[in-house]
């Protein structure tokens, strides 16, 4: 990655210049709004404006027959008086919207008197990602290209492919951040995607495969790497792969995770159990349990928004906070959630850059970024060989946990059976099912090859949606229910 | 902030942006816009959590130059915001490929019969009377049980929509409606043990709403009951879905007859109309004129009238979900079903849930499904569940962090009774439903 020797200051008047300067507001304007909301009840404020471009184009059936282009713009308001939080929204970025929000986001308290706040200078947040827009870095045409690339590549791979999805997605996004506590920061958010979901079929059986990724960049980036070829053809070996898929077991047995993707475990197992609110809730089966050991001492796991053009990296979190890499479990012990500010005040902790809301509509809360366990010592092949009956799964859907009781799921896409050590036959999807808190004292060995995910992960929470990242190296875990019918 | 989705003449809006774009000209145009103004009250632990005022805006703008399509949205609903996303629309269809099958609805299938379905009935009540209501439910609810440790959050929702389809055949349909939801979360705790659970009530008329009293107490015992739940033996017995988790089994069903994925060659119902999908007694059909129903709409989001009509009669698949895009992509009419169902209604049988305990005997209930372990494609299926453990037609203990795994075909096949413990609140009523066996991973 070439350095960039754009400050964010620059970020910083991009935003105030699409954000606030066409409907005639400053900087002044929303410190005397942020003035006005804080009282003696109302102990913390603050104004999010947002913008967002968003492009898809879709192609089945060798056309590209959709195309769809969104403009999203609007500013939310926040209040908080120690655990309480008025919140209102306007897509209208202009001063009598924000100052109806703002009255109505401190309607929790009613009462207030002055207390005036004072606003630092821009902050610098880092420098992850080029401030591109994807939208227009390429031509309508050059963009198309590549999906009908996909559509080719994909049917030349093998002529039992009968039906071909490629979908295109950009977003350029500006945030501008302004809150009580001095904040005042900026960030232009460039993300990409490109997924491609194949049907082959043979002798009447029909079965799916389907790739994706992407990152913060420029629609360039996929020219440069081959992503079109790449994917086209991974999605035609995970489809041709199910066709020769056997039923998958049922019980209780050892797993060995692939690396890369499967990192999901991570996210649904332990990531959203270390979620502040749920911590300072007490709803989570981790509450109270900071420097308990949680998992075998041969995981690390760390939640890093500070890597260079990831799905699930940022320059600032939607407070203004700085990312930064948490370590949240060291050699198995639990020694850090992850926070927003409202979540660390309150535990009397410190926000770890987690404050994170999907759009100027909906509230910050804390949330992964890239989620990920640090590399062991073991080669992987060896991992796969310690097991006499057991499954390889290398490729997931999705997950889901139940943060009260622990309890998590995740849907294998690809797996194999493992019989006497060697890797067998394909067998069909399955759910895993285990305990979040539990499963990873199971992990009896962690291999090598750390790996993270081609960029595909979304996570959603409350009704939010927001992009992350998993990662890990293989895992042997000694026991773990696979939800098959055999 | 009580200004209301009134303010804006969204007929008016939508009309002209037909007429705009046709100007750009487009051959044929769509387009829908929606309001919608609520808030939702949240307490914990006998104070406010969150309040927060919702007011969402979005118009999406469909146009054809001949068989090429292009759309826009934006959530600026003011003229200049609108010409621009109309121009956006239009530079789109420029570079899309032809596709035979794009383009509006016929003509004459669009709605003419818009009656008032009974959707709109705003709850007069502020946001900080919510509160009132949410801190009552919460409290009412602390005190039932002294393993009642902890509140994950009550709340009370109200919402106001507005939504207008319009299109170049001169069709233009509104829907005003609102939407009313009181949720209580609740967790339980005992020997270490942590269980969350719910109850909630969701009506369009504050006054079906069920009384916050009944909430709490349906929350408190569903929580209560999940304590002390552990895992089984590998086995294959029956399953009963309780009504809550059956739509979910008919969502999947609904998934595999929509238009989309049968194109697609995506379903395992591929092929599948006038044969035989499930035994004889199952009857289901949608209803898209019930009043005050969470799915009641008179026309689809192509502007296509709906009309009630049966999807599975004595067993057979009688029609399949279709929109006028997929229908011409597979040779046939629309179903008036672009948007999927509309009050989809799954005949209940005769016996309630007791009953069906005792006819499953030995089995599994199941009260909550879990992940996405569903292909639709090959009906294979693999799920996390929890529930209840039942011998000789009783419940014996909470089972919890099992899978159960099947595939739809032969679980639809294998349905033995629906029950008439119907659940109406959503989009789809249906009792609980018992199926022959699957396979449930465990210890």
């Amino acid at each position: 990655m070439v350095s960039i020797m754009i400050t964010k200051t620059s970020h910083f008047e991009t935003a105030m210049n699409e954000l606030l300067l066409p409907a005639e507001l400053t900087e002044q304007h929303l410190s005397n709004l942020l003035n006005d909301i804080l009282g003696n009840k109302i102990d913390y404020a603050d104004i999010y404006c947002q913008s967002l471009q968003l492009e898809s184009w879709g192609l089945e059936d060798g056309v590209v027959k959709e195309g769809c282009y969104n403009i999203e713009r609007g500013v939310g308001v926040r209040a908080i008086n120690e655990q309480k939080t008025g919140f209102a929204y306007s897509e209208d970025i202009a001063l009598p919207a924000l100052s109806k929000a703002a009255m109505a986001a401190k309607s929790i308290a009613k009462l207030g008197n002055d207390k005036r706040i004072k606003i630092s200078g821009p902050i610098n947040g880092l420098n992850l990602y080029h401030p591109v827009n994807p939208i227009t870095g390429l031509s309508a045409i050059e963009k198309i290209q590549i999906l009908h690339e996909v559509d080719q590549l994909a049917r030349k791979e093998d002529p039992r492919v009968v039906h071909v999805i490629a979908n295109l997605v950009g977003v350029y996004e500006l945030i501008l951040i302004m809150a009580s506590d001095g904040t005042l920061a900026a960030d232009i958010r460039p993300l990409i995607r490109l997924n491609v979901s194949v049907v082959v079929e043979t002798k009447g059986r029909r079965e799916k495969g389907s790739s994706g990724g992407g990152g913060r960049y420029g629609y360039e980036t996929f020219i440069q790497t081959g992503a079109a070829a790449y994917h086209a053809k991974e999605a035609v070996r995970q489809a041709l792969l199910n066709l020769e898929a056997v039923p998958a077991p049922a019980g209780t047995m050892p797993v060995v995770l692939g690396p890369g993707w499967p990192g999901v475990l991570l996210h649904e197992a332990i990531g959203h159990g270390l979620e502040g609110d749920f911590n300072r809730k007490g709803s989570s089966a981790f509450a109270n349990r900071l420097g308990e050991k949680v998992a075998s001492s041969l995981c690390t796991i760390v939640d890093d928004g500070t890597l260079v053009n990831r799905r699930g990296s940022l320059n600032i979190d939607d407070e203004g906070t700085i990312t930064q890499c948490t370590t949240l479990i060291k050699d198995g012990i639990l020694v850090s959630y992850m926070q927003d500010k409202l979540n660390a005040k309150l535990m009397g902790m410190k926000p770890t850059g987690n404050g994170r809301r999907e759009s100027y509509a909906h509230q910050p809360m804390p949330r992964m970024t890239n989620t990920y366990m640090l590399a062991g010592s073991h080669d992987p092949d060896e991992i796969i060989s310690s097991i006499s009956k057991g499954i390889y799964a290398v490729n997931f859907g999705g997950g889901q946990v139940d943060i009260t009781s622990g309890k998590f799921v995740f849907s294998a896409s690809e797996a194999y059976l493992i019989e006497k050590g060697k890797i067998g036959k394909p067998i069909k999807g399955a759910t895993l099912i285990g305990s979040g808190p539990d499963i990873l004292t199971k992990v009896s060995m962690v291999g090598n090859d750390l790996k993270l995910d081609e960029g595909v992960g979304t996570c959603g929470k409350d009704g939010q949606s927001v992009p992350v990242g998993v990662g890990q190296p293989t895992l042997r875990i000694d026991e773990m229910t696979v939800g098959g019918t055999e | 902030m009580q200004q209301t989705i009134h303010d804006v003449n969204l007929k008016k809006l939508v009309a002209e942006a037909i007429a705009i774009a046709k100007k750009e000209g487009a051959s044929e145009v769509e387009v829908s816009a929606n309001l919608d103004d609520g808030f939702t009250s949240i307490v914990r632990m006998g104070e406010i959590d969150t309040v927060e005022y919702q007011r969402d805006r979005e118009i999406d703008i469909t146009v054809y130059f001949g068989h090429k399509k292009g759309s826009a949205t934006t959530t600026e609903i003011k003229p200049e915001s609108l010409m621009i996303t109309i121009k956006k629309a239009c530079d789109i269809a420029k570079f899309t490929g032809e596709d035979p099958y794009n383009g509006l609805a016929d003509k004459a299938l669009m709605a003419q019969y818009l009656p008032d379905l009974s959707l709109y009935h705003p709850w007069d009540l502020s946001a900080e009377q919510g509160v009132e209501l949410a801190l009552a439910c919460e409290a009412k609810a602390r005190q039932l049980d002294k393993r009642i440790t902890n509140s994950d959050s009550v709340s009370v929702t109200s919402f106001q929509a507005k939504y207008v389809y319009g299109n170049s055949h001169g069709f233009l349909g509104e829907i005003n409606s609102t939407q009313h939801e009181i949720s209580c979360i609740l967790i339980a705790e005992q020997d270490e043990e942590m269980e969350r659970d719910f109850a909630y009530s969701l009506a369009r008329d504050p006054k079906d709403l069920i009384a916050i009293e009944k909430i709490a107490d349906e929350a408190v015992s569903k929580t209560i009951s999940r304590l002390g739940a552990r895992k089984i033996k590998t086995c294959k017995v029956p399953v009963i879905f309780i009504a809550e988790e059956a739509c979910s089994l008919w969502g999947h069903f609904v998934s595999a007859i929509a238009g989309s994925q049968l194109y697609r060659k995506s379903s395992f119902l591929l092929d599948c109309l006038e044969k035989q999908i499930f035994p004889e007694f199952i009857h289901l059909y949608e209803d898209p004129y019930l009043l005050k129903g969470m799915g009641s709409t008179a026309f689809d989001s192509d502007g296509v009238a709906t009309t009630k009509k049966y999807f599975i009669s004595k067993g057979f698949l009688k029609s399949y979900c279709l929109g006028a895009y997929s229908a011409r992509k597979l040779g046939m009419q629309t179903t008036g079903n672009a948007d999927g169902v509309h009050n989809l209604i799954i005949e209940p049988g005769e016996k309630d849930l007791p009953q069906l305990l005792k006819l499953m005997d030995r089995g599994l209930l199941v009260t909550e499904v879990m992940g996405q372990g569903v292909n639709i494609l090959t009906g294979d299926y693999s799920r996390g569940a929890r529930g209840f453990w039942v011998e000789q037609g009783k419940i014996q203990f909470p089972v919890s962090e099992i899978t159960i795994a099947g595939n739809l075909q032969t679980m639809f096949r294998s349905l033995i009774a629906v029950g008439n413990d119907i659940d109406y609140r959503g989009n789809i009523h249906t009792g609980s439903v018992l199926l022959g066996q699957l396979t449930v991973a465990g210890n």
